[in-house]
């Protein structure tokens, strides 16, 4: 079933959660919301469910007007954060109580229901759990539960609202490739809400970016990270380091020299500079680069975090190099970014405008040196 | 935890004598636990054995027959008839009360919830004497009334309405920080899946809240059945009519009737007992039921 969100604002009370928000999602596509708190992100997941109805705007589920339409005859699967299992039902209750509660023309034998939430446990790898309540299961055991409940209705739409938000570290890496599995084998339309960016990266086919109720970038997991379009996009997905520039000529400077990088079609004047702190290549001397002085190092993981001082406003800036790099141990360091975005500053914030924003490409020779 | 685990165990190992964190020594601790038990026994218990013993001075042969006396036997009915519908009509209110404080956000919210409070913060005499002004002759309805002859003062009426209103609070202060709690996610989990408005009350809401909701009920029937001040207002006190339990006892009392005001009485204290009993029996429930939802 596809899902189209057309020009869908919601407000509470006054306040505006969602501005002018629109979405296509394929049939079968996983979709992550992916933003921090107040982003909007479950606001708009709640909106698909009929949870919340739209203060303007449409949602079609294919051709039929679904915003018209109550929550239960929506017909999704809705999995929540905290689970929401009813504790004073077993494990195969409630499971089978989407298909207890349909209208007795509908509702399927006794027997057919007991049958039907055994095999949904044993998809969700739970099967003997059944007699059990919820209280004597883990939390992981029990967004199983969860999920295997949602999908017993047959939804048309599976929308899940951080799912693993309430888990610990472990058991949510576990349980995010499960549930691509569990999703490549049913092939429901999925979308999940998640402030967790590696999650979304790794689980979902496109991974739809929010920010303070607007939709900033749809894109894959390598468009999102490779390409973000806007400043917030690149700060909020990995590593990000930035240096306020100056555009002129067609060129970066810092103060008043060239960076060495080009910037064509930005309009001259203020701007910022994002690059990843690992996208960069160390240099020697310094006829066009950022050069700075070390004034913290830190080893994490394989690699080491040196922060440096750069220009005469001192801003500090964060580059990653390979552990044993002999450069770590210099008291000043010169570098040029790889790949790098520059957005105009009179823009930032305004992802309206983000299209005007150039991401930047290295430039072919320096690629060549680069690796 | 960490913490807590390692002093104990320091204090535990220490070769001082053993003393509590907040440093009372057990020759207090004995006093204090010795005050409350001595004034519970004095002001509680022995008041409560006195019922009793009182009841049964002239035998279970006339405790017996007190409690058969046509005027008693009618006092007993209408307590019982007056809590069979001011109960469940405060279940219901109760219970909606509840629902659309907890689940909904509205305006007017505080002010809904200061007015479940008012019985509780006002003197039932003057929530009787309240009613009188509402239905006596003298009130604007009191010609209306008459005219169409329903009697609502002195008559079962007045003391159906004097009743709902002192034990109003009872089931919705129980389940408005229950509800409150428990929120509305399996509420919305529950039409998610499809379930209508009453099935998700019926088979999600209700089993969520049924502990709570007894307990409600239990307290608001004690306190239906024992009400005197607003009653003895409305009421009339017309023998055999209009007589509840509290009001035959002060009647029987005021007589010198001394064993049958106490045999009446001492039935009242029974059903404070079981409330009690009951109750603590709920709590038990009650604690694993929250218990569990919290693993």
């Amino acid at each position: 079933m596809d899902v189209s969100i057309r020009k869908v604002r919601k407000e509470f009370d006054r306040f505006a959660a969602l501005h002018e928000v629109s979405l296509d999602i394929a049939s079968g596509e996983l979709i992550a919301l992916l933003g921090p708190s107040g982003s909007g992100k479950t606001t708009l997941l709640r909106l698909i469910a009929g949870l919340e109805s739209p203060s303007a705007g449409a949602i079609f589920f294919g051709e039929e007007d679904a915003s018209r339409k109550s929550v239960q005859e929506r017909n999704v699967g809705f999995v929540f954060q905290h689970y929401a299992l009813f504790r004073h039902m077993t494990v195969a209750q409630n499971v089978g109580f989407g298909l207890k509660v349909r209208p007795a023309a509908t509702r399927p034998p006794k027997a057919e229901i007991r049958r039907r939430a055994d095999e949904l446990l044993e998809l969700v790898q739970l099967s003997g759990l059944g007699g059990r309540y919820p209280h004597q299961l883990s939390g992981g055991q029990r967004q199983r539960v969860a999920l295997a409940r949602a999908l017993a209705i047959e939804p048309r739409v599976l929308l899940l609202d951080e799912p693993f938000g309430a888990l610990d570290a472990q058991v949510r890496r576990e349980l995010r490739r499960w549930l691509r599995g569990i999703h490549d084998a049913t092939g429901h339309t999925t979308v999940f809400v998640t402030h967790d960016q590696e999650e979304a990266l790794e689980l979902a086919d496109r991974v739809v970016v929010m920010s303070q109720g607007r939709i900033e970038q749809i894109g894959t997991a390598d468009e999102i990270y490779d390409s973000p379009n806007s400043p917030f996009v690149f700060g909020f997905i990995g590593d990000s380091s930035r240096l306020p520039v100056r555009v002129a000529n067609g060129q970066l400077w810092l103060q008043d020299r060239t960076i060495g990088l080009a910037a064509r079609g930005i309009p001259d004047g203020d701007a910022t500079l994002y690059f990843r702190p690992h996208q960069i290549e160390l240099l020697d001397g310094c006829g066009g680069c950022i050069a700075g002085t070390v004034v913290a190092s830190r080893r994490v993981a394989a690699s080491r975090r040196v922060e440096l001082e750069v220009g005469g406003e001192r801003h500090r800036v964060e580059i990653e190099l390979p552990a044993g790099d002999p450069a770590a141990g210099k008291s000043r360091i010169a570098f040029r970014p790889k790949r790098w975005a520059v957005f105009p500053d009179r823009l930032a914030g305004q992802p309206g405008l983000a299209e005007r924003n150039v991401p930047g490409r290295p430039e072919p020779e320096l690629a060549l040196t680069g690796v | 935890m960490a913490v807590e685990a390692f002093l104990s165990a320091a204090i535990a190992h220490s070769a001082r004598p053993v003393a509590t964190a907040t440093g009372e020594r057990a020759g207090i601790r004995l006093l204090l636990i010795a005050i409350a038990l001595a004034f519970l026994g004095f002001f509680l218990f022995l008041p409560l054995v006195a019922v009793f013993v009182e009841a049964f001075r002239e035998g279970a042969a006339a405790y017996a027959a007190s409690l058969a006396e046509p005027e008693t036997a009618a006092a007993i009915r209408l307590t019982l008839t007056v809590a069979a519908i001011a109960v469940p009509l405060n279940l219901v209110f109760g219970v909606a009360a509840a629902w659309s404080i907890a689940k909904f956000e509205f305006k007017g919210k505080a002010f809904l919830i200061t007015l479940i409070d008012l019985p509780f913060s006002v003197s039932p005499v003057i929530a009787g004497l309240v009613y009188v002004l509402l239905f006596g002759a003298g009130s604007a309805l009191g010609p209306w009334l008459k005219a169409h002859g329903i009697e609502v003062l002195f008559a079962v009426p007045g003391i159906v309405l004097a009743t709902v209103f002192v034990t109003f609070p009872f089931v919705a202060r129980e389940l408005i920080p229950l509800m409150q709690e428990q929120g509305s996610g399996d509420e919305e989990a529950a039409i998610s899946l499809g379930a209508s408005g009453w099935q998700t009350f019926w088979h999600v809401t209700l089993p969520n809240i049924r502990w709570g909701l007894l307990y409600g009920v239990l307290l608001c029937n004690a306190r239906a059945m024992g009400e005197f001040g607003a009653v003895s207002v409305v009421s009339g006190r017309i023998r055999g009519l209009t007589n509840t339990m509290p009001l035959q006892v002060e009647i029987l009392y005021n007589e010198y009737n001394s064993v049958a005001a106490f045999a009446v009485a001492s039935l009242l204290a029974m059903l404070a007992l079981v409330t009690l009993g009951l109750k603590s029996l709920l709590e038990h429930r009650f604690a694993d039921a929250i218990a569990a939802k919290n693993h």
